[in-house]
């Protein structure tokens, strides 16, 4: 430690501690409030000056020019450790942007890993109300109807009585006679479900036999007509692969099915001023990851940012990790070490590599500046693409997410539009989102003069919006990732007060 | 409230019943007290707010807190008091109402105070009151009532209304009260014509295309179907009231003995003496037939004082059937043809219930033949019982009797051309709920059956009859679904598929005639026959198809009741042996046929059930007039039980049986039963086959 390093980097004391994490990401910051919780010392860094990581919200300035984050590696220091050198990955690359982005643009918030809402009735909600996070957060509802594209055009999605009720102009009348058919016969099994835990079987539960039935299977035997399934699966069970082929690692069997639907019913209603089943965090996601790592704080865990990792301190056999090194030099010592995504580790990228490389690891993503709703009267609503919507190629659903300015994430008047797919490969799967872009969205004026725009549109109110921005990137979500917090799910499932101890190990 | 399980009590829940029902039983005698006291003192009046806090259903409270108020406010000059004395009161109804949101007398006081006018109203109040109550429990009908009368009171107009409803059903259109709301509210604005509200065409369309949005969302909620058979009622039915059928028909030709009364008592057939029964029946009940309504012409010499009376059970003065006896004047006495005019101009005296008047006109002529005395069979027709004979078929008889064909020509003549609009929008309705994916809705099939039955209604005439007999079969097959479907009302559903069977029955001549034949009994002149045996029907309908017919069969069928027989007022043989009469209450509409000469009765359930209730169903002795009460003194002098046989003498003082046929029901086999009726009918010759001298 002793060159003094170009960055004014601070010396952390103590140097030794229970948990080191490094990167504030959403399931970083969970794990520290509740190491911090339990009684963990608890040291947290991040190598960019913001929260978040991942999860961030970043103005969009700061998006399309990041940070350099180029990593300065410091001279070894003593060895007594063995030293493993970590390399980090971008958090988003491969960005393609097409418009100018109004100004003034830092009143754009443009979230990362968009788009991203939360069930009312999720547990995530449930940890934030238990660990207090949600002292630290404000959400607003999503209150407009879920859209649902399909044969070329936008449908709202039924998704309660009332709404098949009133949707008169878009549902046919048998089609709402099996659609809410079916929700009865979900919301009588699940009822059924709440009633008896004993297994005594209920005339009014679903047969397991059904249960294991692939969902799609089911809903066929309900007789719903391929729009209604598409509705159920995509847009209210939230399946993100193609239900209809062959390839049932992705499908969705009915249990999973109407787990979903039963979250999706219970959300719809638990918060009084939520009129709808999604919640947004005001200022974007980000918040969320915050609102965590105030809890640790107030814990009395250590924050410091811009503070990468730059190796891995471990023993002779290489067997465990004993700590880590810091960009400034300094080495802390640690029983737990936790890496967010960004960082390679070298060791634990060989095996993985080989294996399930058919899996999809990459998602597509698309960020669009509107100045007018996709649909009159709404101001965030969700879009869902189902797969083969748009072309045959579409293996996976799209999902969209429209913002407006109550979030406060763009001035008023303005709309953000959120696009993600899952994909196997960078260019088919910003393909994808290009095209959702172009269903919804008419091209670009070439004189894109913000007076001439505004007066189409006024001219006529069937008119698509025009994409004033927009940019399409793409993600990684690696298996180093699965490896270190083994996906995202465990994380809301694990109260605050439990150590995360048995399921968050550090390099091995 | 809705769909909240009740709680088995527990004993501490039964523990605090009873403090608090000793509590109760405390403050209402002192209440009560105070009440006959007249005490109305600040502390009395407190302690009527206690009891109302705890139990707002304590009716005396109410009354006697109106009785302290009107006591009270007479001594209050200033403004301001008065408006605070009224406060206080609708303050204690609101706490009445926190307790119980569906207390009547909390309700009315509330009214009653408003309609008061002793201060101005707080409009905003009210409604933010009846705002938050609707919230809580959108479907109070309570709420409803009183939002009705308050907006009435402030005079809302009927379109705010109307949105309001549109509101409460968008939130949760499982509501009657709001449904309900809107017929009433639409019926007005179609009334008045208000703007926007001139088509009645466009209107339904509307309300039809939003109803089944509803209907097919949740096909097991009622509310819809209730609104929806409102629509339908409204669209298949004429806006103005029509006669569809009449006795004697158009250019008919009577005969009329000029024979003194009490001759020919018992010589019966086609042949009236003297007396003419003229029948008219309309689409619906009507009200208001009389001499200047109804105009009578003719060159025959009749007395002028001419009664229109209603053929009905009901006392409303609204009858589907209105009877008038020609009574030809004894100075006439050529034999020879009269002609009578009969002509309903539109009127204004003729109403419907929905109080739409007669607008389309009517005129007919028949024909009156007087004939001597000595053409007209003289002879005692009851010298043996007569006989059901029913082998002998119309076609074997030669000669056709012409009345029906005729009837059914006025029948057509006199129902307007049909709506197109009507039958389009029946036609599309029809359409729809065939295609209602939920093949167990008892909902979807009752009211497609009622949609097909609307449309065979429509198709009454020549062409269309082919298209109407198809209604019917559809409707008949959906109804005997209906039967195994919803065995709860199985009987309902009977009743509706006998209509269907009568209608299909007798639609057209062709189907009709194989039922309908000419009996020739001795010393009569041949009467019409019609036989309606085995068809499980349950009930009489379509009885102005059957205006001419002498002999009706209507045995070995499943008949509850035999009302619309009222108004076959030619009716001289009737046999509903082997049916399931229970009471002669439920035969109450015979006694208006004064023709009625030989009655089967056989094999019914009278008096089968120890305890009848449908014995006071339709009357009972205190419902009827003094001369019955006067009759039940006579009957007691000559012993007749009057109390055990009320209705047998309410029935049978009315008749001018010849036979009677009463066997194989529980009633016949009491002692002094036949001496009873023999007693009640002097003119009866054959009680169940013998002779009563």
């Amino acid at each position: 430690m002793a060159e003094a390093p170009a960055h004014d980097y601070p010396t952390i004391e103590p140097t030794s501690f229970d948990v080191v994490i490094c990167g504030t990401g959403l399931p970083e910051s969970v794990l520290a409030a509740a190491c911090a919780a339990a009684g963990k010392t608890v040291l947290h860094v991040d190598p960019n000056p913001f929260y978040g990581s991942l999860y961030s919200s970043v103005p969009l300035p700061s998006f399309l020019s990041p940070d350099p984050s180029s990593v300065p590696l410091s001279p070894s220091g003593d060895d007594s450790h063995t030293v493993v050198d970590l390399h980090r990955r971008n958090i988003y690359s491969e960005v393609e942007t097409s418009g100018v982005a109004p100004e003034p643009s830092r009143r754009f918030t443009v979230d990362l890993v968009g788009p991203r809402v939360l069930y009312c009735a999720d547990e995530a909600v449930d940890l934030l109300l238990r660990s207090g996070g949600s002292h630290h957060v404000e959400f607003k509802s999503v209150e407009g109807r879920s859209l649902l594209y399909w044969e070329g055009q936008l449908y709202p999605v039924p998704d309660s009585r009332q709404a098949i009720f009133l949707d008169a102009a878009t549902l046919k009348l048998t089609e709402k006679t099996v659609l809410f058919r079916f929700f009865e016969l979900v919301r009588a099994h699940i009822a059924a479900a709440d009633e008896d835990v004993e297994g005594e079987e209920a005339s009014d539960k679903i047969s397991e036999e059904d249960l294991d039935l692939p969902f799609v299977e089911y809903l066929k035997k309900q007789q719903l007509p391929p729009k209604m399934r598409a509705v159920v699966l995509y847009a209210i069970a939230m399946a993100d692969y193609d239900q209809d082929t062959d390839c049932c690692e992705k499908l969705l069997t009915t249990r999973e099915g109407i787990q979903t639907i039963a979250l999706y019913s219970s959300s719809i209603g638990r918060f009084a001023n939520a009129q709808r089943a999604f919640i947004y965090p005001m200022y974007g996601h980000g918040e969320l990851t915050q609102a965590f790592c105030r809890c640790a704080a107030v814990k009395g865990a250590l924050y410091v940012l811009r503070m990468p990792i730059s190796a891995l301190l471990m023993d002779e056999e290489r067997k465990n990790c004993l700590g880590a090194r810091l960009t400034s030099g300094q080495d802390i010592l640690c029983q737990q070490l936790i890496l967010d995504p960004s960082y390679k580790v070298p060791i634990l990228d060989a095996p993985s590599d080989g294996s399930d490389s058919n899996l999809l690891r990459k998602v597509a993503r698309g960020i669009c500046i509107i100045s007018k709703s996709v649909k009159q009267d709404s101001s965030n609503l969700l879009i869902v693409f189902p797969p083969k919507s748009l072309e045959e190629q579409q293996i996976a659903a799209i999902r969209g997410l429209q913002l407006s300015s109550n979030l406060a994430v763009c001035p008023p008047g303005m709309f953000m539009v959120y696009l993600s797919t899952p994909c196997a490969d960078t260019s088919t799967g910003k393909q994808c989102i290009k095209k959702a872009i172009d269903a919804l969205f008419a091209p670009q004026a070439s004189d894109s003069l913000e007076g001439h725009l505004k007066e189409t549109s006024e001219n006529n109110e069937d008119l698509k919006p025009t994409v004033i921005w927009s940019c399409v990137y793409v993600q990684e979500i690696t298996e180093l990732f699965t490896d270190i917090c083994p996906n995202e799910e465990f994380l809301p499932k694990k109260s605050a007060a439990v150590y995360a101890d048995d399921d968050s190990d550090s390099a091995e | 409230m809705h769909g909240r399980p009740r709680r088995p009590a527990k004993p501490e829940d039964e523990e605090a019943a009873s403090a608090k029902a000793a509590k109760l039983r405390d403050l209402q005698a002192q209440v009560l007290h105070n009440h006959h006291a007249r005490t109305y003192t600040k502390e009395a009046i407190g302690l009527s707010f206690k009891l109302l806090e705890i139990n707002p259903e304590a009716y005396t409270a109410w009354n006697y807190r109106k009785l302290a108020f009107q006591h009270n406010v007479k001594e209050l000059s200033d403004p301001e008091a008065i408006k605070s004395a009224v406060d206080d009161e609708l303050r204690v109804v609101e706490v009445a109402l926190r307790q119980n949101p569906k207390s009547y007398g909390a309700w009315y006081h509330r009214k009653w105070l408003l309609n008061q006018k002793l201060a101005p109203v707080d409009f905003k109040r009210e409604f933010g009151l009846l705002d938050k109550l609707l919230k809580v429990d959108a479907r109070n009908f309570h709420g409803w009532n009183y939002r009705r009368f308050l907006s009435r009171f402030m005079g809302v107009p009927d379109e705010e209304e109307l949105k309001y409803t549109m509101d409460k059903i968008s939130e949760n259109f499982s509501n009657y009260s709001a449904w309900h709301n809107r017929s009433i509210l639409l019926s007005n604005l179609l009334i008045q014509q208000s703007k926007g509200f001139e088509s009645k065409q466009k209107i339904f369309s509307e309300e039809f295309e939003l109803v089944t949005q509803a209907l097919f969302t949740d096909p097991s909620d009622q509310s819809g179907w209730f609104y929806h058979l409102w629509l339908l009622a409204q669209t298949s039915s004429p806006d103005n009231p029509q006669l569809i059928a009449s006795w004697p028909s158009n250019a008919a030709k009577l005969t009329s003995s000029l024979m003194k009364e009490k001759v020919e008592q018992h010589t019966l057939s086609s042949i009236w003496s003297r007396t003419v029964p003229i029948v008219l029946y309309f689409n619906e009940p009507v009200k208001g037939l009389n001499q200047s309504s109804v105009n009578l012409k003719s060159d025959l010499e009749f007395s002028k004082d001419i009664q229109w009376r209603p053929l009905t059970m009901a006392d409303s003065g609204y009858s589907n059937c209105w009877a008038a006896y020609l009574q030809i004047s004894n100075e006439c006495s050529s034999l020879q043809e009269y002609s009578v005019e009969v002509n309903i101009p539109c009127s204004d005296d003729i109403v419907s219930r929905s109080g739409s008047n007669y607008n389309s006109p009517v005129h007919f002529t028949f024909d009156i033949e007087l004939i001597s005395n000595d053409t007209a069979q003289g002879l005692d027709l009851f010298d043996k019982p007569v006989a059901w004979n029913c082998s002998e078929s119309f076609q074997s008889h030669g000669n056709r009797d012409p009345i029906p064909v005729d009837l059914l020509k006025i029948t057509s003549a006199l129902v307007e051309q049909d709506s197109n609009w009507h039958f389009e929008r029946l036609s599309e309705e029809i359409d729809l709920f065939r295609e209602l994916p939920d093949d167990n809705s008892k909902f979807g099939k009752l009211t497609l059956a009622r949609l097909l039955l609307a449309c065979a209604a429509i198709k009454s005439r020549g062409r269309s009859l082919i298209e109407r007999k198809g209604y019917c079969e559809e409707a008949l097959g959906l109804f005997t679904d209906l039967i195994h479907l919803d065995p709860s009302h199985k009987q309902c559903y009977e009743d509706e598929r006998s209509l269907v069977l009568m209608d299909k029955l007798t639609c057209d001549m062709e189907t009709f005639m194989k039922h309908c034949s000419v009996q020739v009994q001795p010393n009569s002149a041949p009467l019409n026959h019609v036989q309606l045996c085995r068809l499980s029907l349950t009930r009489i309908g379509f009885a102005e198809r059957l205006l001419w017919v002498q002999m009706l069969d209507l045995s070995h069928n499943s008949l509850r009741s035999v009302e619309g027989l009222e108004a076959l007022q030619h009716l001289v043989f009737l046999n509903i042996s082997n049916n399931q009469i229970s009471s002669f209450t439920a035969l109450e509409p015979l006694t208006k046929i004064i023709s009625l000469k030989v009655l089967d009765l056989s094999f019914n359930k009278i008096g089968a059930h120890s305890i009848d209730t449908t014995r006071y169903i339709c009357s009972s002795p205190f419902s009827h007039k003094i001369e019955a009460s006067e009759a039940f003194e006579e009957y007691q002098k000559v012993n007749i039980n009057v109390e055990e046989y009320w209705d047998a003498i309410l029935f049978f003082r009315s008749l001018k049986l010849a036979q009677l046929d009463i066997k194989g029901n529980e009633i016949a086999s009491k002692e002094n039963f036949r001496t009873l009726v023999v007693t009640l009918i002097p003119c009866l010759k054959w009680f169940d086959g013998e002779d009563v001298n």
